[in-house]
């Protein structure tokens, strides 16, 4: 065995991937089943120099997370839907001001105060759209506990990358489970930091394109740079603006900073899809039953593979577009009533017949499962 | 030991079978094995009927949940009652000798966990480690060197000697099979 393996949970994965991140400061409301990352990151971040504040809600822990990250700290929050859902308007104010921050959405059933113990994927939809007015955002789904550590910081490089708010969406099954985990050499993982204004920039403008790819230099608070910042739209100075061509041109940058870049962002794996007649594309520890499934059915012939989603949103266009004409179907499996499965249809556009496997009554959907839908999808072509 | 082998540590809740799962895990990963570990939450891990599952297997584990139990552990009745069914056709049930033995299509095992646990440590608490110590044993699903020093790794400080002696106490109530 080797020294570092050891049985870790989701939650303890998440919080040990934000620390090598380079995470400093939470600010949270507890809620299961997120509840272990708060618990943890109290423990931890004293010990590297960093601040935890329990806050007295879910929209202010957001705003704390907003003002720490303004003044150069890694910061992070974690909730569940409910917590996801009062998060929004912030997570708004955000996008807009391009602040870094990570989100993590440890998804239970709903709507509302729903099924707090329960496992669901029903906010798939609300971490794409669930604040008002255009606006980019990236989503990414773990599998596994070691994956939940990857993409932690892999949320923590994208959101400093790109200025954008980067939500880590698990479910409550990945979260929760223990499970086998050897942590790569810290020495060995690849960290991204924010830029910062060039020293030789004289009169900084905290929103102006220097560099032409879409990402102003972001300036610390307290250390000598003073900018604005504002929730309203806003010309490069920072300061709030209606001028219609003001307005049209940081709409279009937020958005092609991350649609311009989506092969760096946009991240699946694609299992036995070369000769395949089914396409299964799932994500979170659905996507674990779904390999089980495809495992189970090539052992008994059939053509069958498996699409499993690391990155959400932005959604994986080209991996539906990719897919050759020897697929006849594409099924989604979701622990919800059905929401990634109308963009694999729009994704699709018409070259397969698309179709969902849900379940939303707190229940993991099982290989059987998955199994008795292939064969009905099969029957039916 | 190629194929994934199922466990479901089940009793109600307070009895620390979340923490015998946890240990069961960690001992598989000592013995350079996969696992996974898993259990219930909220009202159900109080009182009541309380489970805990771990998968163990040489290769990687693919989905995390038991559906056909290869060894089911239950320390009381309505745990048995409610976790009984869709055992594996070869899987075995260990159960506390204070149930009566159902009959079921499968290997039961019936062993005083409980008792062991009373008499032997004077501590009813420590059932969960006697039981297993017995699972260790009577299936072999791990080594007992792997099991002590995952016991020894998790028990709160000061009581290893108390884990101890009813880890050797389970143990042995597996080797008299």
């Amino acid at each position: 065995m080797s020294s570092k393996a050891r049985l870790m949970q989701g939650n303890e994965a998440c919080v040990e991937g934000a620390i090598a991140a380079g995470m400093r400061f939470y600010a949270g409301y507890p809620i299961t089943p997120s509840t272990e990352i708060a618990e943890l990151s109290a423990e931890m971040l004293p010990k590297v120099g960093g601040k935890f504040i329990q806050m007295e809600d879910e929209i202010a822990s957001m705003g704390a997370v907003i003002g720490a990250s303004l003044t150069g700290l890694k910061a992070m929050t974690a909730t569940s839907g409910p917590g996801f859902s009062l998060k929004q308007e912030n997570i708004g104010f955000a996008s807009l001001t391009e602040v870094p921050c990570v989100i993590v959405n440890v998804q239970r059933g709903g709507p509302s105060t729903g099924l707090p113990t329960l496992p669901a994927q029903g906010d798939v939809m609300q971490a794409r759209w669930g604040t008002h007015g255009d606006h980019p955002i990236i989503v990414l789904s773990p599998s596994y506990v070691k994956e939940v550590y990857e993409l932690t910081i892999r949320a923590f490089n994208l959101s400093e990358k790109y200025r954008v708010p980067c939500i880590l969406l698990m479910d409550e099954v990945v979260a929760h489970m223990r499970e086998k985990v050897e942590l790569p050499d810290p020495s060995t993982i690849k960290i991204i930091n924010r830029k910062k204004p060039d020293p030789s920039i004289v009169n900084y403008e905290p929103y102006r394109d220097y560099d032409g790819d879409g990402i102003p230099p972001m300036a610390s608070f307290g250390e000598g740079i003073p900018f604005h910042v504002t929730g309203l739209i806003h010309d490069v100075t920072g300061f709030p603006s209606t001028n219609a061509k003001v307005t049209e041109a940081l709409i279009t940058r937020l958005m092609k900073k991350i649609y311009d870049n989506l092969d760096d962002i946009v991240d699946y794996e694609c299992i036995s899809v070369e000769d395949a007649e089914t396409v299964i594309i799932s994500f979170g520890s659905t996507a674990r039953s779904v390999l089980r499934a495809v495992h189970l059915m090539r052992q008994e012939g059939h053509k069958i593979g498996m699409i499993r989603l690391k990155t959400i949103w932005p959604f994986a266009y080209k991996a539906i577009q990719n897919l050759s004409s020897a697929v006849k179907n594409l099924i989604v499996a979701e622990m919800n009533f059905g929401q990634l499965v109308e963009t694999v249809r729009a994704s699709a556009g018409g070259r397969f017949e698309v179709s969902g496997l849900n379940k939303f009554n707190g229940e993991l959907i099982t290989p059987d499962e998955v199994i008795a839908k292939v064969k009905e999808v099969m029957g039916r072509a | 030991m190629g194929e994934r082998m199922e466990i479901r540590l089940s009793g109600s809740g307070g009895q620390g079978l979340i923490l015998a799962g946890i240990i069961l895990a960690e001992a598989a990963i000592l013995d350079g094995k996969n696992a996974v570990q898993s259990q219930s939450y909220g009202p159900e891990a109080r009182g009541g009927a309380s489970r805990a599952e771990v998968i163990i297997s040489e290769s990687s584990i693919d989905y995390p949940k038991v559906t056909k139990p290869d060894i089911l552990l239950a320390l009381t009745e309505e745990a048995l009652m409610k976790y009984k069914d869709n055992l594996k056709p070869d899987g075995v049930i260990i159960i506390d000798s204070s149930i009566k033995k159902p009959e079921l299509p499968v290997k039961i095992i019936s062993l005083p966990i409980i008792e062991t646990a009373q008499n032997r440590t004077g501590k009813v608490i420590v059932a969960n480690i006697v039981a297993l110590g017995a699972l260790t044993t009577a299936t072999k699903i791990v080594s007992k060197e792997s099991t002590e020093k995952a016991v020894m790794d998790r028990v709160p400080k000061g009581t290893e000697e108390l884990n101890k002696k009813a880890l050797y106490s389970g143990f042995e109530l597996g080797e008299s099979l």
